[in-house]
């Protein structure tokens, strides 16, 4: 096709308006467009390309069709009018496939050419495909454009149930969408949470858990290894666990990727995206490019805000006025009715990062402000996302905010009363009357009179009028009322369990239980940790302590865990681990020895050696070879010994009375049956068993947690020893006649420890701490022993599984494999 | 033409919070760390105290407690934190379509070394 005929500015050559061309009829394509028209409607002849059927409509409002809450009319944002009034000729349902620069023309499918004087490339981008078998089936749909809403709501209009693959945005918007619908939802999710680029830990996980309320099943962690199919159409998903989840349709939204196809044969720069200069300028003069495809300062992006700013930048650059791009800080908005989901910058947290962190368990509300030099960095807010703009626009200008430190979380109206800024001044201006503590009802009067009554701590408030006791989310304003007053007069109260809370350990295991949380983020959530995801040293005690509580219903978390007890074997200052299996009370037999003969020599440990525990430890072994080591030993009827555990550890025994002429009771044969009794179970601390035959206490039953001495008449039984490096002797717990009342008074007085302990924290502090007549009493009461021993022995049904056995059969294969050898000869090749 | 980045396969094969190692025949071994908050990072895994293998420490934020005397490593730039002083080579890393990619020159090179270190020595 020849140049355009209408010369509308006169008929001098030269005069002609320059054509404009332009690829992709989408949100990017048409706004550069409008800008352009905006601010000079004469310059140019323009021919719009769209690969899709259909005017230009509003992309993001996709997920209101799909939801129902709008129709395709109502998101339209060009009607076929506007075109036509604007003298633009749009060529939809026509894919350009090539771009010939030499002859400045594009060609597209249908075979028309159109010559250009400048060309715009704003392809936007193509959804991310997982390369699965399967992907091709019918019934695996994208989520982009309209054919894949109608094809969602084809889907949802026969019912049944549909598998969304990726939790991101895009993929929970589908989800919601077609759970209104009426189909049955499930949502496989990589990561570990909702959402994680937009999202933390605490957020991902409310999100997480107001969708299941709602009816969908969400599967993080969840790897898609096959999606199934019958007869050409898909039947289910099947997740590398062997999961399988029955499917009439698939919606992939894992990811999108910049659409650069046809820049990247026309041999334009091209990187993860069209490169493009502050004008918008690819690496040839006559062809601009906006919009997803793009890579602009080394960021692709994929909301529309930043398409705005370019297209702006653009538009001003073609018309002469150029002023520049420099890039977008962006933030994030989930639209799914009834959720209130707000990000925005950078929340991975860094050197120097501060988190600012306020929860309400009640409302349930969550929010974060990330501060780093004092300017905020980045904001991540659930539940009451009012002051989104705010902080997101306090993070765009780089506000210094020093002066509304204490207030920021508090959100703007807060934040911007003066005075009252200052948290302390806010409260003192309550009245008497205001209410304090919603969980108690305890008014500012209440408190106040409770602190002038002696109540000089939190703790000590906490004890008297309640305030603060419950969910803790009004200890902020119970300090304030301590230090308004008595000034500085407030005395500290018990140690908290870690930075993170203003609870102790008592105070979170009590809470656990009566309130029923079975989950690391619902503990912080409820009871308001200050930090996003808690620290190194609540998180292992937590994870104790809801395995404590919880037993078989809990999911132990490996990453709270020390290496040693992720790794189940004592690393060794070279790296390499020791590997002590069980030797039941210290007994071994031919076929063990013969084992661990044979390990040794196998797997070439460099030494072994008779433990202080009474068994044989085996060092130098390597992670990657520590699976098949314990599948030897396995072999040999021996099971993980825990020496790295804050577990049970080693029942050591003499030989007593089978063979010694001292001996009383057959303390060898007790000891085993303790130690079959006890093995696998995790405790605060580490915890030793010793049983000795006669008062001459060969197997040192008086410096261990528990120990026996057996005499005459009975058994002695010894709490709260300890060897190590304060040497503590046992105290006389009682004395029982029976064996196997001396197995019951170990399982109850085990599983008092184990639910009262603080974490880190063995038996011989903890007993010095609660009192000896403490454990006495609690163990004396009315069939206290049958039910402590009935819950210590419930909880050992799930934990005595030998976990050498399971990674020995391949569980968590990644935790002793390289992920890759690195040959230089072959990267070479590569 | 070889790439100047060595593709090492799906971040999937690392779980958050833990790390997995890559051998480098005839070099030095390196640590792949995916945090908690899903970034990720490669260093040597060679604690700058006493070359304890950072792989199998605790990960909390963008730091990596060693397991051998808890030294806390910063896996931004592989500098020992608070009072430790001594730094890890880092090796350049990114994520695309779900793939890790290490630099591959640092990869051999057995990685780079913190600026501000640099500087220091100068
Ligand atoms: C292997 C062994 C030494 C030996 O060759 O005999 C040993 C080795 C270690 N002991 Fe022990 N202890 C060993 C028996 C003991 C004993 C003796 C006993 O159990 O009868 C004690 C004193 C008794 C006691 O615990 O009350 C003992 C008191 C300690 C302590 C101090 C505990 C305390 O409460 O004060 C530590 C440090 C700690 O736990 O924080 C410790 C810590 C360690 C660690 C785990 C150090 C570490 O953190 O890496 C050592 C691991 C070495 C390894 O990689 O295998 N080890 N350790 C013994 C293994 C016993 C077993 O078969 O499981
Ligand atoms: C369901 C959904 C919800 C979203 N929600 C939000 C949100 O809440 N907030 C937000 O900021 N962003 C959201 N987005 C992202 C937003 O829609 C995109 O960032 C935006 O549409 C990108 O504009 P674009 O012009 O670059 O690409 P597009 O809008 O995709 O336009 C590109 C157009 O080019 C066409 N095309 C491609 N190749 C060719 C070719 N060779 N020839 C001719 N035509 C071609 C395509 O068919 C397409 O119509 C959402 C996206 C989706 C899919
Ligand atoms: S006594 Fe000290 S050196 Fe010896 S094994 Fe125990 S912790 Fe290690
Ligand atoms: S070797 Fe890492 S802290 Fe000592």
């Amino acid at each position: 096709m020849n140049a355009p005929m209408n010369f509308e500015k006169g008929d001098l050559p030269g005069q002609t308006r320059e054509r404009l061309v332009v690829i992709g009829n989408g949100m990017a394509g048409c706004r550069a467009v409008e800008e352009i028209l905006a601010r000079d409607p004469e310059r140019f002849d323009v021919t719009i390309f769209g690969a899709e059927p259909r005017v230009n409509y509003n992309r993001i409002m996709l997920s209101p069709v799909l939801a129902g809450e709008k129709t395709f009319d109502e998101i339209v944002i060009n009607t076929q009018e506007w075109y036509e009034e604007n003298s633009i000729t749009l060529i939809s349902g026509d894919k350009v496939d090539h771009i010939d620069r030499e002859a400045m023309t594009v060609i597209a499918a249908s075979g028309r050419v159109e010559p250009y004087d400048k060309l715009l490339i704003a392809t936007g981008s193509d959804p991310f495909i997982i390369p699965v078998p399967g992907k091709d089936l019918e019934g695996v749909v994208t989520f982009r454009d309209l054919d894949d809403v109608d094809k969602m709501l084809d889907a949802a209009g026969k019912g049944g149930n549909a598998v969304v693959i990726g939790g991101g945005l895009l993929g929970l918007e589908a989800a919601h969408g077609l759970s209104l619908r009426g189909m049955k939802v499930t949502v496989i999710h990589l990561m570990p949470t909702l959402m994680e680029r937009q999202l933390d830990e605490a957020a991902g996980w409310l999100l997480k858990t107001e969708l299941e309320r709602r009816g969908q099943t969400i599967l993080t962690g969840a790897n898609t290894k096959e999606i199934l199919g019958e007869g050409g159409k898909v039947a289910g998903v099947l997740l590398e666990d062997g999961t399988e989840i029955p499917a009439d349709i698939v919606v992939m939204a894992v990811g999108i990727r910049p659409a650069t196809g046809l820049a990247k044969t026309a041999g334009l720069d091209v990187e993860r995206g069209i490169m493009v200069d502050d004008h918008m300028v690819t690496s040839d003069p006559a062809i601009l490019s906006v919009g997803e495809c793009v890579q602009h300062r080394g960021m692709c992006y994929g909301l529309v805000a930043p398409l705005w700013e370019m297209c702006r930048a653009l538009a001003d650059f073609v018309t002469e006025s150029p002023s520049g791009y420099e890039g977008s800080i962006t933030s994030t908005k989930l639209k799914v009715s009834g959720i209130d989901v707000f990000s925005a910058g950078d929340f991975s947290g860094g050197e120097g990062c501060e988190d600012i962190v306020m929860r309400d368990a009640a409302r349930g509300v969550y929010k974060r402000v990330i501060v780093k030099e004092n300017k905020v960095l980045g904001a991540v807010l659930y539940g009451d996302t009012a002051d989104g703009s705010w902080y997101f626009d306090l993070m765009k200008k780089g506000d210094d905010v020093s002066d509304i430190r204490e207030a920021l979380i508090f959100g703007q109206a807060f934040a911007s009363g003066g005075a009252l800024a200052d948290p302390n001044a806010a409260v003192a201006a309550l009245s008497d009357d205001a209410e304090i503590c919603g969980c108690n009802g305890v008014s500012k009067g209440t408190v106040v009179k409770c602190i002038e009554g002696g109540a000089h701590s939190l703790d000590a408030v906490r004890g008297t009028c309640k305030a603060s006791a419950s969910c803790g989310s009004c200890t902020g304003l119970v300090e304030s009322l301590l230090a308004l007053t008595l000034g500085g007069e407030v005395e500290s109260g018990p140690k908290t369990m870690c930075k993170c809370t203003s609870f102790t350990h008592d105070d979170v295991r009590k809470h656990i239980v009566e309130k029923q949380l079975r989950e690391m983020p619902q503990i912080m959530q409820e009871l308001h940790w200050t930090t996003p995801d808690g620290c190194a040293s609540c998180r292992p005690a937590l994870n104790y302590y809801l395995l404590c509580a919880w037993p078989g219903e809990y999911e132990d978390d490996q990453k709270s865990r020390f290496v040693n007890e992720r790794m189940h074997a004592n690393i060794q200052k070279d790296g390499t681990y020791s590997v002590v299996p069980r030797m039941w009370g210290g007994l071994t037999n031919p076929t063990e020895l013969r084992a661990i003969a044979d390990v040794v020599e196998k797997y070439d440990a460099p030494m072994v050696k008779v433990t202080g525990g009474q068994r044989l430890d085996i060092f130098g072994i390597k992670k990657e070879d520590l699976p098949a080591v314990w599948a030897d030993l396995n072999a040999a009827g021996m099971v993980s010994g825990h020496a790295y555990g804050k577990s049970l550890r080693t029942v050591k025994t003499c030989v007593g009375s089978e063979w010694c002429r001292f001996g009383t009771q057959d303390s060898t044969g007790l000891g085993v049956k303790i130690e079959r009794m006890t093995w696998g179970s995790w405790m605060p601390h580490k915890f030793k068993i010793a049983v000795s035959g006669c008062p001459r206490n060969c197997a040192e039953a008086t410096i261990k947690d528990f120990g026996v001495v057996c005499v005459d008449s009975g058994y002695e039984l010894h709490i709260a020893g300890n060897g190590g490096i304060k040497v503590r002797a046992t105290d006389l717990l009682c004395k029982v006649e029976t064996e196997e009342e001396a197995l019951d008074v170990c399982a109850a007085f085990i599983q008092l420890y184990r639910e009262e302990a603080h974490y880190l924290e063995r038996t011989a502090p903890w007993v010095e701490r609660v009192g000896l007549d403490y454990v006495k009493d609690k163990l004396a009461e009315e069939g206290a022993i049958e039910t402590y021993a009935a819950r210590f022995r419930y909880s050992q049904q799930f934990m005595q599984d030998d976990p050498w056995a399971k990674r020995a059969a391949g569980e968590r294969k990644d935790l002793h494999a390289h992920i890759a050898t690195v040959r230089p000869l072959e990267m070479e090749k590569a | 033409m070889i790439g100047d980045w060595l593709d090492i396969g799906p971040i999937s094969q690392i779980e958050a919070g833990t790390a997995r190692t890559l051998p480098v025949e005839g070099g030095e071994e390196i640590a792949v760390f995916h945090t908690m908050r899903n970034e990720f990072f490669a260093l040597l895994n060679k604690c700058p105290h006493k070359q304890g293998p950072l792989s199998q420490g605790i990960v909390h934020g963008d730091v990596v407690t060693c397991p051998l005397h808890n030294w806390n490593i910063s896996l931004r730039n592989g500098k020992a934190l608070g009072d430790d002083e001594g730094c890890v080579p880092t090796i350049p890393l990114k994520v695309d379509a779900g793939r890790i990619y290490l630099l591959r020159s640092a990869v051999v090179g057995g990685g780079v070394t913190a600026p501000e270190q640099n500087r220091a020595a100068a």
